[in-house]
């Protein structure tokens, strides 16, 4: 029989997903924004004792942390649609996908680094 | 598994040409949304990552670090990024604000986007007389 379908490299149902993902971590990075934002004013500006000081809260460590992972996410989110948009060859998308992920991760991991000063 | 299987394509009205599509001012903006969104992964991401190990590892780092940063090529991505923040989040507080149903008609979302556009210039450029 002749198969008159086509299949499309999607899946399924990450639409809604995605769209609430990316909603989510917007209002979280917004409210670090507005958090740092705060502090420089309340500081007036930042030389590096204040900014260390600041910087050696594990209240705002873990807040830092929270907000580049939103960021991360956000950005597959974002990264990904422009991908899907302009890359057409599937092969080159999704290398180019797996690229991301992995530039993500990586920042994940040097993120944890930097916070928590490991070597 | 009927989700996995569609019809052949029609072909559908996609025009994606940059270089030949108008945009209105909202599209525009949006645009600028996206665009401000993948310089932000591209050089945006690394270099905060950079900016912040340099700056909390010791006195003279921080201090090599804002001599770095101090260079007007430098100020300049600097400049650009703060841009692309400033630009792409409150782009992004409109996008929500048109999600929840607030300022959808043509007139307000008109208004709405000038008001990002010009509001992301002023905040860089208080950024940018604070820098030099």
């Amino acid at each position: 029989m002749v198969n008159l379908v086509q299949k499309h490299a999607v899946g399924a149902h990450y639409g809604l997903r995605d769209w609430l993902a990316q909603r989510v971590t917007a209002v979280v990075m917004i409210g670090y924004t507005l958090l740092v934002a705060a502090i420089v004013l309340w500081h007036g500006g930042l030389d590096h004792a204040t900014w260390q000081a600041v910087y050696a809260n594990p209240a705002f460590k873990l807040a830092t942390f929270l907000f580049m992972v939103a960021l991360f996410w956000h950005a597959w989110v974002g990264v990904r649609n422009i991908l899907m948009d302009y890359v057409k060859p599937v092969g080159v998308r999704l290398a180019l996908q797996a690229a991301v992920i992995a530039a993500l991760i990586a920042y994940t991991g040097w993120t944890i680094q930097v916070l928590w000063a490991l070597q | 598994m009927s989700g996995s299987t569609r019809p052949v394509a029609k072909p559908r009205p996609v025009y994606l040409n940059l270089i030949a599509i108008r945009l209105p001012f909202p599209g525009f903006v949006s645009f600028l949304h996206r665009f401000s969104g993948a310089v932000m992964f591209l050089v945006g991401i690394p270099v905060l990552l950079w900016a912040v190990q340099s700056s909390v590892a010791s006195p003279a780092r921080f201090d090599e670090f804002k001599a770095l940063v101090a260079h007007p090529l430098a100020k300049l991505v600097v400049l650009g990024l703060v841009w692309a923040y400033v630009h792409h989040l409150l782009a992004g507080v409109r996008h929500l604000a048109l999600d929840l149903h607030v300022g959808t008609d043509l007139k307000a979302a008109r208004h709405s986007s000038t008001v990002v556009f010009v509001v992301a210039l002023a905040l860089t450029a208080i950024v940018g007389i604070r820098l030099w």
